[in-house]
């Protein structure tokens, strides 16, 4: 477990334990509510959280991770904990992620400093060691570089859809992959986000505050309006759908994969293995039976009850079958293609 | 295929494995892994099946007789359970290197079209001139410049598998497939655990695809030569140089053409190069960690030839190394326009010929739909 200084519990507040450490500084949760001073975190804490629900990150009132008064850093800490416990009393999912990702982003930016901290070995040190114990993941400081397995690097980057992330747009060398101290940090973005989440998630919910009513509801209020619905706009097919169809129809051979992609995705769309299972009649192996049992595989209906589900954009730029147009509109999956956020 | 086709090489493929066993590779943690078997004439796949030890592998197949044998790449804790309560606990690396997959211009001239409806053999086409359908089953019989091509392909897979995956040269094995191509399996390394999504970006990586122009230097706004990688630079960059620039003294030049070119212009290159330089592997087989792959030392049943580690893979000759059926004579009714070469002797080209010749080019014709036992 790692032991930190209080500048380091600010900067990293969802290592430190809520509980204990309200206790330790001799503060209840109902004071929160009541005291005027200690009001003055809780109105931290809900601009936190606010900042964090507009998609942006909190800057705090630290100057280089430092603070020139011992008060500061507590708040620091102080309206983070608040900070989750007024997102329990809200209950809305929506805020944990927005805001643990906010405050992951914020940590990245701690963690970023202190690895390129040339001059100071500590804070490397330090962030390394955060990185190992939160994710398992070993990292070396090679010259101006930080070193990781390749399976390390692939097992955190394969969440990423940017196409830098991907293996092929990295130095690698030996089974390691260099990268820089902004990389090394981004990489662990989504986990830290995680990390933070599954924290607010398994925090016991308290009961309400006295005090903190109005707050809690103002919360409510602005997380109904982040949570997207999407509509279908259209019935069309993606591109990766219709040439598969279009070489069906021509009776060429459609590779497995391609056949794989085509009946997961017209199974999401709602039809049956009945309706689905003619559009491969002229495949040049075509075999009824074998195609009604693959397909109701596929759906769940037969076999072990799992639905597969279309494969993604990605894997299916790898295995040839993605023809993009603009129309794709940066989906990740071609089930989302035609359908639009509200 | 006919009973007295299926009988015949049940019987050569029995006295192979009777005599051969040796060549049967009995994978580590044999009883980790799912084994699975097919008939001649038989849709059905026996899968799910565990066994102890290389004995158990042996009973297989005297028992079965089979046309194919597999073995998974994956360990699990209950092999023989249906595939979702297997339990996986990881999986060997492996990538698929097939002749039909390099684009080679001289498989037009060993490409035969079976037509399904008529059984018309002709030489590679899209419809049957005899009865117009287009529902035609291809056959190939590679000839020394597929091979060649392959084993190409192979020790691009190698270089970058040692070099910038770190991967132990011991723990590598080339396997002749047994018919168009090569295994390459990776044993032991850090990538036993990695999931399909993983594996899909390995191979990406092996496959030069998605590259972007600022990774090798290329950079949208304000570009600067002195980002340009250097011909000696390892992994990517390093291959990149030398396939875009030719030779070091050319090096100059040609950056100042790609930033004259601009930054659409390099990412065209990059798809252009990813042809050449990247590695044909078959991606589907590297993504799967669920799948059972031909046994090292059976026949493959598409051909009549072992699938057969090959220790120097620059000597190995598939048509005589990896061809161990008996030399019997046998006679079969040919009908194979294609001239092809097995253990340094030429068979046809035949014209529904009844001809005599040795079981193992029997069988290999046979295998291929181009023969029936008279």
């Amino acid at each position: 477990m790692l032991v930190l200084g209080q500048d380091e519990k600010a900067k990293y507040p969802f290592l430190a334990d809520a509980g204990e450490y309200l206790k330790d500084k001799g503060f209840s949760l109902t004071q929160f509510g009541n005291d005027p001073v200690l009001k003055l975190s809780v109105e931290k804490a809900l601009h936190r959280i606010k900042v964090a629900a507009a998609g942006e990150v909190y800057k705090s009132d630290l100057i280089d991770g430092q603070a020139s008064k011992d008060y500061v850093l507590e708040r620091e800490v102080f309206s983070f904990l608040l900070a989750i416990i007024l997102i329990k009393l809200t209950g809305m999912s929506t805020l944990v992620k927005r805001f643990a990702l906010a405050e992951a982003r914020r940590a990245e930016n701690y963690l970023e400093k202190d690895l390129g901290n040339a001059s100071n070995k500590s804070k490397i040190d330090l962030a390394i060691r955060i990185i190992f114990d939160l994710f398992n993941i070993e990292i070396i400081k090679e010259n101006d570089f930080f070193v990781m397995p390749v399976s390390d690097y692939l097992k955190h980057s394969v969440t990423f859809h940017e196409r830098e992330w991907k293996l092929i747009n990295r130095h690698v060398e030996n089974g390691k992959v260099f990268l820089t101290p902004d990389k090394t940090v981004r990489l662990i973005r989504k986990e830290l986000g995680n990390y933070i989440s599954s924290k607010i998630t398994n925090a016991p919910k308290p009961s309400m505050i006295p005090g903190l009513e109005s707050i809690v509801d103002e919360l409510i209020s602005i997380s109904k309006k982040l949570t997207p619905t999407y509509t279908i706009t259209t019935g069309e097919y993606p591109p990766c759908i219709k040439h598969a169809i279009d070489i069906l129809e021509k009776g060429e051979n459609l590779p497995h994969s391609g056949r794989f992609m085509l009946a997961t995705f017209l199974l999401s769309r709602g039809q049956t293995v009945q309706q689905i299972a003619p559009l491969f009649k002229n495949a040049p192996d075509y075999n009824s039976r074998v195609t009604l049992y693959q397909l109701n595989h596929l759906a769940g209906t037969s076999g072990s009850t799992t639905k597969y589900a279309c494969p993604s954009c990605e894997k299916l730029k790898t295995q040839d079958l993605c023809f993009i147009t603009k129309e794709c509109d940066n989906i990740i999956n071609p089930s989302q293609f035609g359908k639009k956020r509200k | 295929m006919n009973e007295t086709d299926v009988k015949f090489l049940e019987n050569s493929f029995k006295k192979y494995y009777f005599n051969h066993f040796d060549l049967i590779s009995t994978p580590q943690r044999t009883s980790e892994r799912e084994f699975g078997y097919q008939k001649f004439n038989s849709g059905f796949f026996n899968r799910h099946i565990s066994l102890k030890d290389d004995k158990e592998l042996h009973l297989l197949f005297m028992q079965n007789t089979p046309s194919d044998v597999y073995c998974s790449n994956a360990y699990y804790t209950f092999p023989n359970s249906p595939m979702s309560e297997k339990d996986w606990k990881e999986a060997d690396l492996i990538f698929d290197i097939d002749a039909k997959d390099l684009n080679l211009s001289c498989r037009k001239n060993h490409t035969l079209s079976i037509c399904n409806q008529c059984n018309e053999i002709s030489k590679d086409s899209n419809q049957c001139f005899k009865c117009n359908s287009s529902k035609l089953e291809k056959k190939s019989l590679p000839c020394k410049n597929c091979i060649d091509a392959s084993k190409i392909e192979v020790q691009k897979l190698s270089n970058i598998l040692i070099n910038d995956l770190g991967i132990d040269e011991k723990n590598i094995h080339v396997y002749f497939s047994g018919n168009e191509g090569f295994h390459v399996y990776v044993f032991n390394s850090q990538f036993q655990q990695l999931g399909s999504k993983e594996r899909s970006e390995l191979v990406d990586y092996i496959m030069f695809n998605g590259a972007i122009p600022e990774t090798f230097g290329m950079k949208k706004f304000k570009p600067n030569r002195s980002l340009f990688p250097n011909f000696d630079e390892k992994g990517w960059n390093g291959r990149f140089s030398k396939q875009v620039f030719g030779s070091k003294s050319k090096r100059s030049k040609i950056i100042s053409e790609l930033l004259t070119n601009g930054y659409s212009s390099f990412q065209k290159t990059l798809n252009e190069i990813s042809e050449k330089i990247g590695v044909k592997i078959d991606p589907n087989v590297t993504m799967d960690i669920h799948r059972i792959f031909r046994l090292p030392g059976s026949i493959n049943s598409k051909s009549g030839l072992t699938k057969l580690l090959c220790t120097d893979i620059t000597k190995f000759d598939p048509y005589v190394d990896a061809c161990f059926l008996n030399d019997d004579y046998v006679e079969v009714l040919a009908n194979c326009p294609i001239e092809f070469k097995l253990k340094n002797k030429k068979f046809g080209p035949y014209v529904n010929q009844k001809i005599s010749i040795p079981t193992y080019a029997a069988a290999y014709m046979i295998c291929k739909k181009l023969a029936t036992i008279a």
